[in-house]
């Protein structure tokens, strides 16, 4: 297939008008040999078509892409998962898994083609001119070695050092991309690290060797917004600085308005829409474009909650938290605390059908906070009241009592269903042990459950494995709500889930509030998710509520400092209209398009 | 650190007298009794004075009852003291002293060939890009697991011995006499260690610290070698010390296919002779030498993972 088919197929391809605004951007005379042409792209990718081998035969993930990185520029690729952005980022290197192999297309690199080179040739750019940021900072680390072993091995593979000085270099660049007290980090090991700190140690190896390209592949996704931010910042600031071109592959089309110049988009491994940024997200020409920027929450304003019932003083809340306090001990090492306080003097009401959202980055005891009032977990001390009565320390018939009136919902789709249950199954599980009705009652129920969460009868008979992520969550919510419980816990239910499913998710909980009346406790890390479903909001840091109030009071008038910089690192804060209409109700996120030094300043305290 | 190690040696005490107490317990529930044995066979066919067998029972302390009998034993062997052999009349102690160099040179020589054939041949299987050969690899040690080993024994000796005349075929005489021997027990144990070494090489291989060493620039000996060849080996440290067991209970055959001497015969001619002492001299000793190569085991873990922490013994932040 053409070049020429493809850009037609999926409209005009808007990047070649553009390369006199690239001309104007500094930076690139050190990078001669490839990057001193800017009237050319530094990375040209022409026609590119990957595929993978699997047991059901060759299954194409990349078909016919065409991409350019301009020297010193930020160039996105947005798509959800299976669109092939993450096939195209690996096949720049041709760092693909054995079974992935490239079919057809050229890449080119500076003067190089990369897809013609020997394999030893592509070594010597690997990690020298190209770098690579991979996914998730917590396995793309070797456990067993040293972060300044493993920094330095980039130096010494590329002959960039001496064995005697690569220890003080591999520091060195450790400090470069950001990594407080880089000397101690570098004689630990990865698993002594936080993700982020982690992250920054790869982003050390990524630009060790000073490339004129970073291939970061969803860099943050797996990391805290703070931190997310935070990291962000730096990278950009690194490419800025050294005029290093970045191919940023994000699902995240707010991160990737905030940071690229230009935009690629992609579905279904081909690229639908491609230009710059403004362009792009102004004037969306691909039907699928306009849909990922609908249903993206970070830019989304319009809220899926409805309006809040009159609220009902007058009656007792459903669940009400008073004081609780959660420890854990720690296994003994040494010096240092005994125990860990995971929840401490944790207070906060929830009313009947109403939402009430638990908002904080991993460790601030959310999760924990959840299981207490679940009973799932013993409290240390403090009380919790389901329905006016104290359950604090329910055993027995009393406890399964609660169970049936409260419900969870896991943040995993994949992993919270047993793959051996058939969906029937999964969803008369409850009622089957609670004995409720008879084999008959029990199907028509599962059938008018799913039904209200809108999948066809159909699925009764297969297995989780047969379904999508969006489908499973789906399943896993018409479970939930079997028993007509009065509480659903939802941890995290859509974080695992593509953008355009989780707007669908959001959208089915809200309408299922409506109908049933049911009261959710919502666990979020995402407090634009939270702000499209929530009533009530509490803010939790270490362990304890910094903040609490409904919803649009903490977004238009946060009063903690905690709060704010978790709505200041909502991602997306460039995007023009439609959204910025709603994003302009909060302040802090305007001010990300031109970050300040201050902000920019890596050791903020949220930064690892 | 020393509270654990300290935990540890209490443990290996408990498995030390519960290997002791077992053997105890089965051989003395057997059919048939050593002294008779030793009578039939020391005198002419015949008539054997009942008299002189009573004697002898009393003399080896058969006659008292089984608990008694247990306590004494069990305080003596405490003492390193595991009595006289019924068919020799020497000190047991001895007897295995005797014995332990030749077995321990075999099991040694066994255990270097297996780490190296079998460790080499993980390796080359995970490393070759070519299908047919890492196939053909990868078929090699379910064979070398399923062959009996005194069929592997007798194949060598026909190959090496008879036909090229390299190596002696039996007797204990220098490194020479020792390689087939050696290659006959290291085929099975080398072949289960590869097994597991290919596999978590595979898995390995298969993890994204992986790609960011290829990413890095890295050749694919390096990436093999340096990162997860050192990931690879905890499984395989864990089976090499399984194997140093079974090492030792496949040195009586080897022994006896090679008429080797050493501790493996000394074991298959005490089991034929029902010789009591000795078979409990041996359990014991095997025991020792088992729960001993997992203490060391156990203690090299940190060395190479340092995610595991000694005080507890288990891996922390491995999901």
């Amino acid at each position: 297939m053409t070049d020429e088919r493809e850009r037609g197929e999926h409209g005009e391809n808007r990047e070649h008008g553009e390369s006199g605004e690239t001309g104007a951007k500094g930076g690139i005379g050190e990078h001669a040999e490839s990057g001193g042409d800017v009237t050319a792209p530094l990375l040209e990718i022409r026609g590119l078509s990957v595929s993978y081998r699997t047991r059901g035969g060759t299954v194409a993930a990349v078909r016919g892409v065409d991409l350019d990185v301009w020297p010193g520029e930020v160039t996105a690729v947005v798509g959800e998962s299976g669109s092939g952005k993450s096939t195209t980022a690996h096949a720049i290197t041709r760092l693909l898994p054995d079974s992935g192999s490239i079919d057809a297309g050229t890449v080119r690199f500076g003067r190089h083609e990369l897809t013609t080179l020997s394999e030893a040739e592509l070594r010597a750019v690997r990690g020298a001119r190209i770098g690579l940021v991979p996914q998730d900072p917590t396995v793309s680390l070797n456990p067993v070695k040293r972060i300044g072993e493993q920094v330095a091995e980039v130096l010494r593979i590329h002959g960039l050092t001496s064995r005697r000085s690569a220890a003080a270099e591999a520091i060195a660049v450790l400090e470069r991309a950001g990594l407080p007290d880089a000397a101690v980090r570098a004689r630990q090991y990865p698993h002594e690290l936080s993700g982020g700190m982690r992250q920054r140690v790869l982003i050390a190896v990524a630009i060790a060797a000073r490339p004129e390209l970073i291939v970061a592949d969803e860099p943050t996704s797996a990391l805290d917004v703070t931190v997310q931010r935070v990291i962000l910042d730096h990278l950009q600031r690194l490419a800025e600085e050294s005029g290093t071109a970045v191919l940023l592959v994000t699902h995240d089309l707010g991160v990737a308005a905030d940071r690229a110049q230009r935009l690629v988009v992609m579905a279904q491994g081909r690229v639908v829409e491609a230009g710059p940024t403004r362009d792009v997200l102004a004037d969306p020409r691909d039907a699928y474009t306009r849909r990922l920027l609908a249903s993206a929450p970070s830019l989304a304003g319009a809220r899926r909650r409805p309006s809040p019932p009159v609220p009902r003083t007058h009656t007792a809340p459903l669940l009400e938290a008073r004081n609780l306090v959660k420890e854990f001990r720690l296994p003994r090492a040494g010096e240092g605390p005994r125990t860990l306080r995971a929840v401490d003097d944790v207070s906060f009401t929830l009313q009947r059908g109403q939402t009430l959202a638990l908002v904080g980055e991993s460790g601030s005891g959310k999760s924990t906070t959840a299981r207490l009032a679940l009973r799932l977990a013993d409290a240390t001390a403090g009380q919790v009241l389901f329905d006016g009565s104290d359950v604090t320390t329910v055993a027995g018939s009393r406890a399964r009592e609660l169970r049936r009136r409260a419900q969870l919902v896991y943040q995993n789709p994949y992993a919270s269903l047993d793959p051996r249950f058939s969906i029937g199954e999964v969803i008369t599980e409850p009622l089957r042990a609670f004995k409720v009705g008879d084999r008959a009652s029990r199907l028509a129920r599962a059938r008018e459950l799913l039904d209200r969460v809108a999948l066809s009868a159909a699925v009764l008979d297969r297995r989780p494995a047969e379904l999508s992520g969006g489908q499973r969550q789906r399943v896993a919510i018409a479970r939930a709500l079997a028993l007509s419980p009065d509480l659903v816990v939802c941890d995290e239910p859509v974080s695992a889930l593509d953008v355009s499913v989780q707007a669908q998710v959001l959208e089915l909980l809200v309408e299922l509030q409506d109908r049933t009346g049911v009261a959710y406790l919502f666990i979020s890390h995402d407090l634009a998710v939270v702000r499209q479903i929530a009533h009530q909001v509490a803010v939790m840091r270490a362990g304890r509520v910094v903040e609490t109030g409904p919803v649009d009071d903490l977004f238009a008038r946060p009063r903690h400092a905690y709060t704010r910089e978790l709505l200041a690192a909502i991602p997306g804060g460039r995007v023009p209209s439609p959204a910025a209409e709603t994003v302009a109700t909060v302040p802090a996120t305007r001010t990300r398009c031109v970050p300040s030094p201050a902000r920019l300043n890596p050791r903020t305290r949220w930064g690892t | 650190m020393r509270g654990y190690v300290l935990k540890r040696l209490a443990q290996a005490v408990g498995v030390l007298w519960a290997a002791y107490t077992v053997s105890f317990l089965v051989l003395d529930y057997l059919p048939g009794d050593p002294v008779t044995a030793m009578a039939g066979a020391g005198m002419d066919s015949g008539q054997v004075d009942p008299r002189q067998i009573a004697a002898l029972r009393h003399e080896y302390g058969f006659d008292k009852p089984v608990l008694a009998q247990y306590a004494e034993y069990l305080g003596r062997a405490v003492r390193g003291d595991f009595g006289n052999a019924v068919t020799t009349g020497r000190p047991v102690s001895s007897t295995l002293a005797d014995a332990l160099p030749q077995t321990l040179q075999l099991t040694a020589t066994a255990l270097l060939f297996a780490v190296v054939l079998g460790g080499g041949l993980a390796v080359a299987a995970t490393y070759t890009r070519r299908r047919r050969l890492r196939q053909l690899l990868l078929s090699l040690p379910p064979l070398g697991v399923s062959v009996p080993t005194f069929w592997v024994g007798l194949l060598l000796v026909e190959a090496f011995s008879f036909r090229l005349r390299w190596f002696p075929a039996f007797g204990n005489d220098g490194p020479r006499g020792l390689v087939l021997p050696a290659l006959t027990l290291a085929v099975p144990t080398g072949a289960q260690l590869a097994q597991v070494l290919a596999k978590s090489l595979l898995t390995a291989l298969d993890q994204a610290y992986v790609e960011t060493a290829r990413a890095k620039g890295a050749g694919r000996w390096r990436v093999h070698l340096r990162h997860a060849l050192r990931n690879a080996s905890l499984p395989a440290l864990t089976v090499v010390g399984l194997l140093v067991g079974q090492l030792i209970a496949g040195s009586v055959v080897v022994e006896t296919v090679f008429s080797r001497d050493g501790l493996g015969r000394v074991t298959a001619a005490a089991v034929t002779a029902q010789d009591i002492p000795v078979v409990q001299g041996v359990v014991a000793f095997g025991a020792l030498v088992f729960v001993t190569t997992n203490l060391v085991v156990d203690l090299i873990y940190p060395l190479l993972d340092p995610r595991i922490v000694v005080a507890s013994g288990r891996r922390a932040g491995v999901a």
